[in-house]
């Protein structure tokens, strides 16, 4: 038994089936979070009769209702890309967890360039997102389609340039590398060693820039041009239906799940909690990541049901001319500090 | 006009009003399982006392949208004192209203000079065709039963 | 003035555009879409995303009021009228009601006049509710919606306590407010007055109404994302308002102080104090920020007309049957969408020979193809959104 576990293509099978239904799994947990808090945000109950208490399988009964729902084709759509636009979409979500550490040990694999990995992966789902709005023969999909693809270019730039500051402090690409470095103290009281996550050591600025720049990513409220329903219809999703649309929804929510749990890993000191010993921390590892991600997740929700959106110019103007040479400064910022402490 | 001084402030506000909600209780009510109360005046159904019609065919003359059908026949009743001549009254066989066609204005209850029609509060009626919207004179009668009482009024 | 604008946008992308000249695109909004409110279709033309024409196209909700009005009775009609616009049935009413009193020389007592004050002023609030809560909807915000119906629906309970219908009152009588439940000897006896325990209700929702519209400032106007989203939007200058007819808060937001309730006495407006709120740009912000300060108005005059309710008859006398002496009269009120009016033409039958309808809401998107040019798509909804009309009363 011990020695097929140790075979390769066993491991990397068994990841990636406990990946594939762990991700959807946690994503139907989001959905319901995301239907009842904003049900309550606007003095409303949400979910209440599928399942029993709670409305807790409304989740499922939408998927169902979805997968039942004719798969439609628009006559003028390009087929092929079409077909394979949700799929890629849903993939590059996917993909990120190959590096995400739940625990010291719980990861698919720890690449040495897992900040690099992460980034490319998380941004590679919007040409998933370029192909539904181009193949779609929908105007609305197509504005849709090229908003996104001038918000990836606008975002990608800031994101990856919040993350240098994470990378300079830690030394290291490695997302375990990074939660180690986290985990190391600060400075010493005595026999009492202080802990801090990089969001207490002086990486505010890369982390609220990091999650502005992760909605504008995720095409959440306020940035959520792609979609935006009073202008667009459903912007690049209008003409999806059934299991193709059930697909980017889902995406959706585990790009929530995956861009969150690299901003808990990269800020706020992933698997690690201050006074857990090292046994403790390798059960209790994926418990303390979901607590932190679950923290992100009800924030991007909260801003969802409570912002407006902005505008696609005014939304290049944040990006070019306020997060860039802010997030230039924050890398200034900390190499200098970094050089001098 | 209402700028707000420190940038973000605004956003502030707004993320501290709906995370307040977050933790109220919705006034909102479960319908189908809890049911709120119409007030006595709501216009949700009309009621018809068939033994106080005439068949004078007011209501359906006035009726805006004429969805009232009304057919009667007179009968001979016998005389009420002996000696007398036998009295014809008017009998109604048929009334209808079709509420996929009624537009709830309340002019048939308003011109009806006998107090046959009635407005009652009910409004659980709807139905999966459009035809059996129609409702016939011993349904309406039926809903007779759900009038209310009239409302106390503010004092002047 | 078109054409100059359209002009000015090519004059200055030409220098830099000349090989990026893309063809324009049509893209055609409604009538079936998230944010016309309904069936209003607009045909725009499109250069990337800047909007180079835009053609409203309407009449998907043409029901035929005038010509309606034309085969019924003056009775029949009031059960019509409070249909065009719906956001604020009881408001419709009374610019019909008082035409065709005036046209027969009788006045309403002055109880059933404040009632019928209370209640416009209630479907203002409720009017205004609606589009307070539907418009950071079309900008994004599904949030303020719910707050702000949780309260418009206390007012219209209130108004469906005394009237019997939420959105549809059909309250007004001809000579003053619907006196009794029926004809006959017993329902003559069911005064429809006042219900016990409207005014205690009415001052309590009035503040719960004053209190939205401060949580509408906290998640709304204070909002730097809805406040960079709506400043400088759809500017609708003075004079160019004026002559598109625009009318009620559009109008008032581009800095006219024009209010019928303080210059036509269709309702004793003048026995209160009330102030007309102005904006200063008269772009989509100001337009909120007009509505929001009239609800407050509104809820002012709510205060003081049931402080000040005299006692009295719900109704003139009227004959029976009423028959309407010929002659013509047009009269206008300050409906919630603006000037509302009702020409009324009468031969001396129980019919009107002809009713011409002046509906706010037509008159208010007449400018959308002159203000619309030159902004971007996500403008066209916030413009759109802004001016708040209801495709009922465009359509008619």
């Amino acid at each position: 038994m011990s020695g097929l576990l140790e075979n390769f293509w066993v491991l990397l099978a068994l990841k990636v089936a406990i990946i594939a239904a762990v991700v959807p799994a946690v994503s139907l947990v989001f959905i319901f979070a995301e239907l009842k808090i904003s049900a309550h945000m606007q003095s409303r109950i949400g979910p209440y009769f599928a399942g029993g208490r709670w409305g807790w399988a409304q989740p499922l009964a939408d998927g169902l209702k979805f997968i039942q729902k004719e798969d439609l084709v628009p006559d003028d759509a390009d087929r092929p890309v079409f077909k394979f636009a949700p799929m890629v979409v849903l993939m590059s979500t996917l993909a990120v967890f190959v590096i995400v550490p739940f625990s010291p040990k719980l990861v698919v694999r720890d690449l040495d360039l897992g900040v690099f990995y992460a980034l490319a992966a998380g941004s590679f789902g919007t040409i998933g997102v370029l192909m539904a709005g181009w193949s779609s023969a929908n105007k609305y999909s197509l504005i849709g389609g090229l908003r996104a693809g001038a918000q990836l270019i606008a975002y990608e730039l800031p994101l990856v340039l919040a993350v240098v500051g994470v990378v300079i402090q830690a030394g290291t690409m490695s997302f375990n590398g990074i939660v180690a470095a986290q985990a190391a103290p600060v400075f010493t009281i005595g026999e009492f060693a202080i802990h801090l996550p990089y969001l207490f050591q002086g990486q505010v600025i890369g982390f609220v820039i990091f999650i502005i720049a992760m909605l504008a990513e995720l095409n959440r409220t306020p940035f959520d041009m792609p979609i935006a329903e009073s202008e667009l219809v459903m912007g690049y999703l209008t003409e999806y239906s059934g299991l193709r649309f059930t697909m980017f929804f889902l995406a959706e929510y585990a790009g929530m799940f995956s861009m969150s749990a690299i901003a808990a890993t990269l800020f706020l000191g992933g698997w690690y909690l201050p006074g857990l010993s090292s046994g403790a921390l390798e059960v209790l590892g994926p418990v303390i990541l979901m607590a932190k991600v679950s923290l992100l997740v009800f924030v991007i929700i909260w801003f969802r049901w409570t912002f407006p959106r902005l505008r696609e110019d005014q939304l290049q103007s944040i990006a070019w001319r306020w997060l860039i040479p802010l997030a230039l400064l924050n890398i200034v910022g900390t190499a200098i500090a970094k050089v001098v402490l | 006009m209402m700028a707000p001084k420190i940038p973000g402030i605004g956003l502030a506000k707004g993320l501290w009003l709906t995370l307040k909600t977050l933790f109220q209780r919705p006034p909102t009510i479960n319908y189908p399982r809890e049911k709120e109360t119409p007030v006595p005046r709501a216009r949700g159904v009309i009621a018809l006392d068939i033994e106080a019609c005439t068949v004078c065919m007011l209501c359906a003359r006035e009726c805006p949208d004429w969805c009232i059908y009304i057919e009667g026949h007179k009968e001979m009743q016998p005389p009420s004192k002996p000696g007398g001549r036998p009295r014809s009254r008017a009998t109604l066989d048929r009334f209808d209203i079709d509420y996929a066609l009624c537009m709830y204005c309340g002019i048939c209850v308003e011109v009806c000079p006998f107090d046959a029609l009635f407005w009652s509060p009910e409004y659980e009626y709807s139905e999966g065709s459009i035809s059996s919207m129609l409702h016939d004179k011993e349904r309406l009668a039926e809903w007779l039963k759900t009038v209310p009482a009239p409302p106390a009024l503010e004092a002047k | 003035m078109i054409d100059n604008r359209l002009a000015a946008i090519h004059a200055s992308d030409v220098s830099v555009s000349v090989e990026l000249e893309t063809p324009e695109m049509t893209l055609n909004l409604g009538p079936q879409h998230p944010s016309t409110h309904g069936v209003l279709r607009l045909v725009a033309k499109v250069d990337g995303e800047m909007i180079t024409s835009v053609e409203p196209v309407i009449g998907y909700m043409h029901r035929g009021y005038e010509k309606l009005a034309e085969v019924r009775t003056y009775p029949q009609i009031t059960a019509l009228v409070n249909r065009i616009d719906w956001v604020s049935g009881f408001a419709n009413e009374i610019p019909f009601m008082v035409a065709v009193e005036r046209l027969m020389g009788i006045e309403a007592p002055p109880r059933a006049q404040y009632i019928r004050l209370i209640l416009t002023e209630m479907a203002r609030i409720s009017s205004h509710l609606v589009f307070l809560s539907s418009y950071p909807l079309e900008l994004g915000a599904a949030t303020p919606l719910m707050h702000a119906l949780r309260e418009r629906e206390r007012v219209l309970d209130l108004i469906e306590g005394v009237t019997g219908g939420r959105f549809h009152p059909n309250f007004n009588r001809i000579g003053g407010v619907k006196p009794a439940a029926g004809g006959g000897s017993g329902q003559k006896k069911v005064l429809q007055d006042l219900p016990a325990g409207f005014l205690a209700d009415t001052r309590k929702a009035m503040d719960e109404v004053d209190d939205v519209c401060d949580d509408m400032v906290n998640l709304v106007l204070g909002n730097e994302i809805f406040v960079k989203r709506t400043r400088g939007v759809g500017i609708i200058p003075k004079d160019r308002g004026m002559e598109f007819g625009v009318s009620g808060p559009n109008l008032r937001a581009s800095g006219v102080k024009f209010d019928l309730r303080k210059s036509d006495a269709y309702l004793p407006y003048a026995n209160f104090e009330f102030d007309i709120p102005t904006g200063a740009n008269g772009d989509c912000l100001d337009r909120y920020w007009v509505r929001m300060e009239e609800i407050r108005q509104a809820t002012r005059i709510v205060r003081q007309a049931i402080d000040g309710l005299p006692g009295g008859d719900l109704q003139a006398k009227v004959p029976r049957i009423i028959k309407v002496p010929a002659g013509e009269v047009y009269v206008r009120a300050e409906n919630p969408k603006g000037e509302m009016g009702y020409h009324v033409v009468s031969e001396g039958g129980r019919g009107p020979y002809r009713l011409k309808i002046r509906s706010a809401s037509f008159s208010n998107i007449s400018v959308l193809p002159w203000l619309l040019v030159g902004q971007l798509v996500p403008d066209i909804i916030a413009v759109l959104g802004s001016l708040d009309f209801v495709l009922g009363d465009v359509d008619r």
